[in-house]
């Protein structure tokens, strides 16, 4: 297998027993002192045999995570890292990525199935991050203010679970989805009846361009006046949001359906309507789906933001922007968090829901047209 | 079907287009009539005055006795296009039951008609496939069973199989003749294939353009009953001399240059 690996995979290889080799020799004057980081160091030296013997790629991921591991036990708990445990991350990320392109090269190459270990790889490039971030924020000591640690801000998580639920009721349950529904839907509505009249369409659609382009940060305080201080005011500002990309996207999609198709509904005799339910709309589904992921993550940004301009003393914004004034940054990390799961489940959903209507669209099946 | 001195203009940016000029044409039930003719002849144009698709700017033109406008209300005929235009999230099943269903049949009424036109084009065990699953020749034929679906006693084709290779063409030619003579529809088919044109037609229709106009009317002598070598006998290759005179006489080649 030694003869198999790449020009990359080779460097990777080197790097990271290199770095084994090093650390197994900086390790010697302090030996005893952290006993799993030495067994990384010299099994990572052990590993450049693979020059002379076959070395099984899972060796390297296994070694990837022995390093995390050793890293993340002998952290100090007060102070700078011994300078040659990052000689221990540099290994580490190395076999990780040598790990993740055999990995790769292994799938392409068809020696492993695609379903399965093809979440590996996002997977390992996530917790590597993750590993990364942790011995940087601790390892050198970075002040909690400027980046907390991610062990600090789930610590910070588990413990204020009721904090941040009520948080995510006030700002997603109450605000975003009324908000995205409501705006949605009505983008839908008034694009259809834009569609059918070319006197909408010449009066509302500036108005409609207009609005988009009015500022959130100008138009979230207006709507705190207008609807108060409670989540109306921010499912306002959603509306707001979302409403315009949907109008556009939508109007243009109801003249995706072609010529021809248009034709054939005309040769049958069909009304209007028939020809809107049965051709237009299905045919605008792939814009239409389109505006409803643009508007997912808006949706989510617009509640969030207009929490900065008055609200009680409950949601995500309200949080984030008290958390920064009383520097309790990882409360606002754990925010960003909740935001940022809870906005890729949205997303997600609606992704799902999207490969299920519109099945038959070639961006979907991955096929010709 | 009947058209009398009819003319068809679009009207451009720099000078109208004449699209059809004095257009004179009987088309009785039951025939099978071909239009040839170079591009631009307007035999696309006139198929689309018959389908009230375009509006004739002169003279009349009436369908089963009536305007092609209440024909069409009335459902008189069947279209097929150039493309299959199959709606892609419907089934082949669904997309034969589409005129069906805006026309109000009842279910058990369209589950029959879509089985009975399935089998009429040999697309029998597709029905729930979807369009982009099928070959253009098949598709093509879906669209065929689709402008059956709801038995108008008028088909008309615009170059129905111009898309497909010449083998899936012969095949699909001689399916269409054995559908004409039992379902006994009216056909009108538009080409640019003079054998197809011969093959096919008991009446040939030549036209030619700028302004587009008819040159030439043939009827064809040929029996009914056509097998595909009926291509290679002299009576054949005389009818198909004298359409290729129709269209010389009308200046068509010059055109083509």
């Amino acid at each position: 297998m030694s003869r198999t690996l790449s020009m990359l995979q080779l460097y990777l290889a080197l790097i990271a027993g290199g770095c084994g080799l090093l650390g197994l020799a900086a390790s010697l004057p302090t030996i005893g002192a952290a006993p799993l980081m030495l067994i990384f160091f010299a099994v990572s030296a052990l590993s450049l045999l693979r020059l002379v013997l076959p070395w099984s790629f899972w060796l390297d991921g296994v070694l990837a995570v022995l390093g995390a591991w050793a890293l993340i036990a002998s952290l100090p708990a007060e102070g700078l890292m011994p300078l040659h445990h990052w000689l221990a991350l540099i290994a580490s990320w190395a076999f990780a990525w040598l790990f993740v392109e055999r990995l790769a090269a292994a799938i392409r190459a068809g020696k492993l199935p695609e379903t399965g270990t093809g979440l590996v790889i996002p997977l390992i490039f996530g917790l590597a991050l993750i590993v990364i971030w942790e011995v940087v924020t601790r390892g050198a000591s970075v002040s909690p203010v400027l980046l907390p640690a991610p062990s600090a801000i789930a610590t910070r998580f588990a413990a204020s679970t009721g904090i941040l639920w009520a948080d995510f009721v006030q700002t997603f349950i109450k605000s975003v989805i009324p908000g995205y529904v409501i705006g949605c839907v009505a983008g839908l509505l008034v694009a259809i009846a834009v569609d059918r009249s070319p006197f909408l369409k010449a009066g509302i659609m500036p108005i409609g361009n207009f609005m988009s382009a009015l500022p959130i940060i100008g138009i979230a305080p207006i709507m705190v006046m207008w609807f108060g201080f409670d989540w109306q005011s921010k499912a306002a500002v959603v509306v707001a949001m979302t409403f315009f990309p949907m109008l556009v996207n939508t109007v243009a999609g109801l003249n995706a359906a072609s010529t021809i198709e248009r034709d054939l509904m005309s040769t049958y005799a069909a009304s209007y309507r028939q020809t809107l339910m049965k051709l237009r709309l299905p045919a605008a589904g792939p814009f239409i789906f389109n505006a409803l992921k643009i508007n997912s993550t808006l949706a989510l940004i617009g509640a969030i933001v207009a929490e900065f301009f008055g609200t009680p003393v409950v949601g995500m914004g309200f949080r984030i922007s008290t958390g920064v004034g009383r520097l309790a940054i990882d409360l606002v990390w754990a925010e960003i968090a909740v935001a940022a799961i809870a906005g890729s489940a949205f997303y997600g959903v609606i992704a799902l829901i999207e490969r299920g209507v519109t099945f038959w669209h070639p961006s979907v099946r991955g096929g010709r047209t | 079907m009947e058209a009398s001195s009819l003319g068809l203009t679009f009207p451009a940016g720099d000078g109208d287009i004449v699209a059809l000029s004095d257009v004179n044409l009987t088309i009785d039930k039951g025939e099978f009539v071909s239009f040839i003719g170079p591009s631009g002849c307007g035999k696309t144009t006139f198929l689309r005055a018959i389908a009230d698709l375009e509006k004739p700017t002169s003279g009349t033109l009436t369908v089963n006795g009536q305007t092609p406008e209440n024909a069409r209300k009335d459902r008189a005929y069947g279209y097929v296009f150039q493309a299959a235009a199959l709606y892609p999230w419907r089934t082949i099943e669904d997309n034969v039951a589409l005129p069906l269903e805006i026309m109000g049949y009842g279910s058990a009424d369209r589950a029959e008609r879509v089985r009975r036109t399935l089998a009429l084009v040999n697309l029998s065990g597709f029905e729930k496939k979807y369009p982009w699953q099928l070959s253009g020749g098949m598709q093509q034929r879906a669209s065929i069973a689709r402008a059956l679906s709801f038995d108008a006693d008028l088909l008309l084709m615009d170059e129905p199989f111009g898309a497909l290779d010449e083998i899936v063409r012969d095949h699909l030619n001689s399916e269409l003749l054995k559908l004409w003579a039992r379902t006994e529809k009216t056909i009108c088919f538009v080409t640019h294939s003079i054998p197809e044109a011969v093959y096919l037609s008991t009446k040939i229709v030549v036209m030619s353009p700028r302004p587009g106009r008819v040159t030439d009317v043939i009827v064809s002598t040929l029996p009914r009953e056509r097998p595909l070598d009926i291509r290679e006998t002299p009576e054949f290759l005389e009818i198909a001399a004298r359409v290729r005179d129709g269209l010389r006489a009308g200046h068509s080649y010059e055109e083509v240059v």
